[in-house]
């Protein structure tokens, strides 16, 4: 196999939803030649999505005079990505869980999960403003050849 | 202004409408309100209409399409109609799992099997 170094990059880009074109365009563009497949492509796709329009709707209150900071790094083994917007944060754990009760008919409240569920690492800091995610190539191994799950 | 693109085709058959959403990947906020717009402008003059959201196309979509889809949903339901999703792909029907919107939503296979559940 042909060696190839981490590659590591950062964007700074205008807070306005449209941008999340060229920020998914860009990063995207960096899976294919470390060997992600195209359900890695199709999750890092949604969390970014997702976390880029929670940034600029919620962080940044669609105000475009504001910035978000996106930070990337991809190596064959996993892609690390960051975000920070210039808001005022959140409490991750205040959110509903959109899955139960009303909230399941709620147009909103549905990005943190898909996040959550298509990322293998997310995490806020503690004013809610900058997060860091991580989706690994390979998943670690659960169970030995037996079937059995190991403790 | 921008110029919007149509992003859904519209057919008729039998008691139902059938809209087919066009584009592969719904990305932008102008996209979703376009759609929103478009999908409105076919419920609205329907007395009880019959609606069929054909996915055949769509490869990715994120969650503001979702909202889209309830808000659309609960429009046809105040006016005493019936909404059936259909031909969604393996990877976005994990997103309606994931939010458990398949326990909302009635998905089926194909157009054909959609019609036929409509009462």
């Amino acid at each position: 196999m042909v060696s190839r170094a981490p590659i590591n990059f950062k964007m700074v880009v205008e807070s306005r939803p449209s941008a999340v074109v060229e920020v998914c365009e860009q990063v995207l563009s960096k899976l294919e030649p470390y060997g992600f497949d195209n359900d890695d492509t199709f999750a890092v796709h949604l969390a970014l999505e997702e976390a880029f329009l929670n940034a600029v709707k919620h962080g940044n209150k669609m105000d475009s005079s504001k910035e978000v900071k996106i930070e990337c790094s991809v190596d064959f083994d996993k892609i690390e990505i960051s975000l920070t917007d210039q808001g005022n944060g959140f409490e991750p754990e205040k959110v509903a869980d959109p899955r139960f009760g009303e909230d399941l008919y709620k147009p909103g409240g549905r990005g943190l999960l898909l996040m959550n569920s298509y990322m293998d690492v997310v995490k806020f800091n503690e004013t809610g403003n900058h997060l860091y995610m991580v989706r690994y190539k390979e998943k670690p191994r659960l169970t030995k050849d037996t079937g059995q799950t190991e403790v | 202004m921008a110029e919007i693109k149509p992003k859904i085709s519209v057919e008729y058959a039998d008691n139902a409408t059938i809209v087919s959403f066009t584009d592969e990947k719904i990305l932008e906020e102008r996209d979703i309100k376009a759609l929103q717009d478009s999908i409105m402008s076919v419920i609205e003059p329907a007395k009880r209409i019959k609606l069929v959201l054909d996915f055949g196309n769509v490869r990715f979509l994120s969650s503001a399409v979702l909202g889209l889809l309830i808000r659309l949903s609960k429009r046809i339901y105040e006016k005493d109609g019936q909404l059936k999703l259909c031909n969604i792909n393996p990877n976005i029907f994990e997103i309606f799992k994931i939010t458990r919107l398949t326990t909302t939503f009635d998905i089926h296979k194909d157009v054909e099997s959609a019609v036929e559940d409509l009462s």
